[in-house]
Parts: C-alpha cells; structure tokens; sequence
C-alpha cells in the first residue's frame, strides 16, 4: 500500500506519466478515479453538474471528512480509533450544555459570540482530554488499541446517554446556526472549515517530526523507540489529535442538526474505517496521506449524491460504498501479484 | 488436582473469581437474583449472543476478526422467514437453507480475506455494510410477522415449577446454546481442524510451512463464523416470532467485547470456549444484576466498558510482569 513504490498500474503507466511525475502513483491515479466519476455522474445524471448540488455535496462531506481524518491518523500509527464517534457526540453535548446554560437572551451579538467561544473552548478541551486519556490508557496498559478504544467508547458514550436520559439536547443560540450555515463566495463555511483542518493536517503529517513519528510507529513501533522517538508520548499525541479533530466533527455536527445528542452519527463509525482505507491508509499502519483521504472522502461524496439523484437509496449507496472499497482491495492484490 | 500457580496466570480463573464476587454481591443485595428462574431467563436472554460469540470465537483463534457476523444473521434470518412465508417451505427445508446462506457468506469473506489478502477487519467491516445495506435495500425495512406456527412458537424442552412457585421454562434458544458451546468446544479441542486452527492463529507462516492448508482453514473459520451467525439469527427470530433486519444490527462490538472479555486475543490463537461462556455470564449477570438493583440501565454501558478496559489491562499486564526479561517483546504493539 505504499504509495512510493512505482509500477502499481502498469497498465496505465503512459497514461499517468506526466501526473505521477508532480504527484504519488497511488494519488494521481485517485485523482483519475475521481475526475471520471465526476464526468461520468455529469454526463449521466440530469441536474448532477449544477451549483446546487455542488453545494449540498460541500455541505455533506465535511463531517465525515473529519471523522475519516480523526480515524485515519491512529490509522496510520497502526491503531484505531472506535471512541471518535462518542468522543464527537460528548464534545456536542458538553458544548450545547454550556450554551443552554447561560444567560443568553436580551445580549447583543458580542456578548453571545463571546459565550459561543467559550462553548467551543469547552469541546476542545474535553475532546483532546478524551483522546489523550484514550492514548494514555494504550501506552499504559499496552493492550490493543481496538479493544481500549472499545472500551473508552462505550464509557463515553455510555456517560453521554447517561447523562442526557438518551434525549436530544438542543438551545443552541441561532447565531451559531447563521454562522454555521454560512457560506463564502458560495462556498459553504463547513467546508472552507474541512479544507483548513485537512491542510493543516497534511502539513503536520509530512513536514513535522510528530507526523513522520506517527508513519514510523505504525511501520516499526521498535526501531522508532531505537530511533530516540519517545513511542509513548507520540501515542498519547496521535489519540489527543484524533480527539481535537472528534471536536472539530462536534462543531459541524452542531451547526447541521443545531442540537446534540448520544447516538448521532453513530453508523458513521465502521464507514471511516472504509474511507480511511479507501484514501490509502494501511490498516497495519505505516502509510497514509491527507491527500489521497481528502480525494476519497471527495470521491464517496460523488458516489452518494450522484446515486441519490438517480433516485437510489441511502442504504445502497452504503452498500456501494462497500463494493468499491472491496474493489479496491481485490485491484491492489492482484497488481501486487503480477509484479 | 490442578496446579494452583499455572491457574493463576489464565484469564479464565479472574474471570471466575470476579463472576463470583459478583454473585455473592448480588444475592446477598437483593433476593431475585439467586434462584433458578432468574438464571434461566438470564441464560435465555444473552443465547442469541453467545451463539454469535462461537462463532467469532473460531475466526479469533484463527488469527483473524469477523465484524460481519450480525449483518450475515440477519440476511440469513431473513431469507429464511421469506421462503417459509412466501413459498410456505417446510422447515426442513428452510432450516438448513438458512444455514447455508450464512455459510456462503462467509466464504466470501474467507475469499476476500484469502485472496485478496486485505486486513480481515477491513474486509468483515466492508462486507458487513454490503450485506446489512443491501438487507435493508431490498426488504425496505420491513420485518416478516407471519412466520409460520413452527418457528414462532415457542419451544420448551423442560419446564418445572420450583419450590417458590416460579415456572421455570428451558426453551429452544438456551438447547441451542449449549449445543453450539459444546460443538464449538469438542471442535477445537478434539478435531484436528480444531488444532490446527490454534496452529495457524498462533503463526500462520509456521503453519503453511508445516504443510497445513491455510486456504481450506480460512474458509472452514469464516464459513463456520457465518454458519453459526445463521444459527443465530433463526433462534432469535423463534424468541421474538418476527424476522426483523435490523434486529441484530449494533451487537457486533458487544459480542466482540464478551469474546474478549473471556480471554480470546485479537492477535490469534489463543483463548478457551470456557473463557468465551464466562465473559458472556459475566455481561448477562451484569445487566441483570442491574436490573434487579433497579439501577438506571443507562448506566450499563459505562460499566460494560470499564469491566472491558480493567480485564484486558489487568490480562495485560499480568502477562507483561512474566516476559519481564524478554525485553524485546517489551515494545509497544500499537
């Protein structure tokens, strides 16, 4: 799944050659796979090359967007993180509480925005708590990530349900709302939100030591420790990353539904296993960039609303979401053979 | 009698201990929980889940994960309700093709993760939004309450009343149960499939090089995996007299903590059917437990995870202060 090794299409090697000389094989051929759909959906889909389903497209993907990212960088550490769903929904909730709670009415606008920041301070320190707790417990105890997430999950999520009797909780200000909701030359907020996290995001994972320890851990959690990287602190990093960007999902998710509660978004979860690994990420861990996610999570958006406007239902666009990455899987195997 | 200190280092004699505890507490704080009835209908209650947990139980020992086994009950359940109320099969008919139709998907998963060579995770997680999304696609969510007498009704092998005057009823799911642990049980330890199994989740290469057939393996754990999830899904439609598709959807990770919970490592060949029965006794006294305490169920949840997060740290670690001097195998396995 390395996306340095050359020759993973053969066939499509003079087809790729100016592309693959700017970016990685396994991107430019993403890329493809992308622009193809995109045309295809076009040329067939009455309605499917328009501003307004561009929009309600940039309005979906960026909150599984963010959740594919707060999946696939435990991902790449060779990890996984099943608490990102209830870590997202316990930073919603711990905002919308905060929000209902104080004495909003009869202020003016910098007052509430005031109040709104510090609702998000809130979300953001529970949720980069929450993951550092999470990666605290995987260094501590060295058991499998899977199963200590597993159980971080069901403690938050079950705190959450406890808490809140299972019931939707709402009183958000409508500024948040407005906010949220906005968009910018057309470009919807959420989305300009998704862009600067996933850049940032691209940014730490190449050009930092923290991002190439991340990589490193995932190939060969011993030789990085001989490499005089603390493999401890770095994991506690990586789950405390995850977390933030759980939170950055929360305030998404709040704008979208303008309320909170325990079980939203809960079948997202095993979907940002799928994406993640659609986007290059190797489960056993080592590999994985922003890009080639950014251009999944793009590419699962064109299949859902392209498959929509033809009038297919959700549940088989899932199920075709499912067959493409089965797909995808079964191509790279059998490249892998031929060489 | 057995050798004390080489019990103490099995998961399954904690796990004992614990349930114990457990029982102790919880009779002695209220006065339901010890009497047979209570147990019966505890035992009934979590069946269709420790079928599920068999076998999940196979596919673990064999070093691989099975997350699609709820999604296959339940396309298995439903076929099955559709060919005895549309075509009006009769159960000998509609029994074993259920049974084959959980089976065939596994060995689609068992060709995928075969051939295709992907994280069994991966591919289980994949297949099961295939399978349940297509469930729900074609069936538009609509569950089958007609079904035939024969299947709805419910099946009592022994029934008794007790000294207090309880009826006491060992029904069709709990037979099944013990006859899918003891199946399970008798196949892992005195078959040579079974043992090889262990084999191969221990280490797979030094198993093919041994000349085992990885590939038949393969398939024989995740056809087994898929067969017993049909299982499943046929009792759980004879306790509740209704196919319902999306009944069984969101147990996956719940059964996969009561495999874990009874010692099954994540990492392949290791784990008893006995630690498998104990971990989900011990769920099952648990949510009854708080039931009977009147305890808020909201909060069953938060202990479910923390019961997983202590038993597998404290597993952990007891392991880790053995291998103390082999310091390589000190390197965090994340």
């Amino acid at each position: 799944m390395s996306e340095n090794l050359t020759g993973r299409n053969v066939s499509m090697d003079d087809l790729l050659g100016p592309l693959r000389r700017v970016f990685p094989a396994r991107v430019s051929g993403q890329a493809l796979a992308t622009l193809a759909l995109a045309v295809g959906f076009s040329l067939v889909v009455p309605g499917f090359f328009s501003l307004g389903s561009m929009r309600s497209m940039m309005f979906q993907l960026p909150q599984l967007g963010l959740l594919a990212l707060a999946m696939a960088i435990p991902m790449m550490s060779g990890g996984l993180n099943l608490a990102i769903i209830a870590i997202a929904n316990a930073c919603g909730l711990a905002m919308v509480t905060v929000l209902a709670h104080l004495p909003l009415a009869g202020h003016g606008a910098g007052y509430v925005t005031l109040c709104i920041l510090l609702a998000l301070m809130t979300g953001m320190v529970l949720g980069t708590a929450l993951g550092g707790l999470t990666g605290w417990l995987i260094v501590r105890t060295r058991v499998h990530p899977i199963l200590v997430t597993l159980g971080v999950m069901s403690i938050v999520e079950g705190t959450s349900i406890w808490l809140t009797r299972g019931e939707v909780i709402s009183g958000l200000p409508s500024l948040y709302g407005q906010i949220g909701n906005a968009s910018l030359l057309q470009i919807p907020l959420a989305f300009l939100v998704f862009l600067v996290v996933a850049g940032v995001m691209h940014v730490v994972l190449q050009h930092t030591s923290f991002g190439i320890s991340i990589r490193m851990i995932g190939s060969n959690a011993l030789a990085t420790r001989y490499s005089a990287v603390n493999v401890d602190r770095v994991t506690i990093r990586i789950y405390a990353l995850s977390g933030f960007l759980c939170f950055c999902a929360a305030c998404l998710m709040l704008a979208r539904y303008n309320s909170a509660s325990a079980a939203y978004a809960k079948s997202y979860l095993l979907v940002t296993v799928l994406a993640a690994v659609l986007g290059g990420v190797d489960p056993n861990g080592g590999f994985g960039r922003v890009t080639g996610l950014v251009l999944a999570m793009v590419m699962l958006q064109l299949i859902a609303t392209g498959f929509n406007l033809l009038g297919f239902s959700d549940y088989l666009t899932l199920a075709i979401w499912g067959l493409v990455l089965i797909g995808v899987a079964c191509a790279q195997a059998l490249l892998k053979k031929r060489r | 009698m057995p050798d004390l200190s080489s019990l103490r280092n099995r998961p399954e004699f904690w796990l004992a201990c614990v349930i114990a505890i457990f029982i102790v507490a919880l009779s002695l704080a209220t006065p339901n929980f010890l009497s047979i009835s209570n147990f019966v209908d505890l035992t009934e209650s979590y069946a269709v889940q420790a079928i599920m947990a068999t076998g999940l139980f196979v596919v673990l020992i064999a070093g691989g994960i099975d997350i699609s086994f709820a999604a296959t009950a339940s396309v298995a359940q439903y076929v099955a309700a559709l060919l005895a109320t549309r075509f009006g099969l009769s159960p000998v008919l509609v029994i074993p093709a259920g049974l084959i139709v959980g089976t065939l998907l596994g060995f689609i998963n068992a060709t995928l993760v075969h051939y295709a060579r992907v994280n069994s995770i991966i591919i289980t997680i994949a297949t099961m939004n295939v399978y349940f999304a297509l469930l729900m696609y074609a069936t538009g969510g609509h569950s089958i309450y007609n079904l035939p007498e024969w299947w709805s009704d419910r099946i009592t092998f022994l029934q008794f009343e007790t000294a207090g005057g309880d009826l006491v009823r060992i029904t069709l799911p709990i037979i099944v149960m013990i006859a899918s642990l003891g199946l399970c049980w008798v196949l892992l330890n005195r078959s040579k499939t079974g043992r090889q199994l262990y084999a191969m989740g221990g280490n797979a290469e030094a198993a093919r090089r041994i000349g085992l057939n990885i590939s038949r393996l393969q398939f024989f754990a995740y056809g087994f995996a898929g067969f017993m999830a049909a299982l499943a899904g046929l009792v759980q439609a004879n306790r509740v007299g209704e196919a319902v598709p999306n009944a069984l959807y969101g147990t996956e990770l719940s059964v996969l903590s009561a495999a874990v919970l009874g010692g099954a490592s994540l990492l392949g060949g290791v784990g008893t059917i006995g630690g498998i029965t104990l971990g989900i006794l011990m769920l099952a006294i648990i949510q009854n437990g708080l039931n009977l305490l009147d305890i808020s169920p909201y909060c069953f949840e938060i202990i479910t995870g923390a019961i997983i997060l202590a038993s597998t740290s404290l597993t952990a670690l007891s392991v880790r202060s053995r291998t103390r001097s082999r310091l390589v195998e000190e390197a965090p396995n994340v």
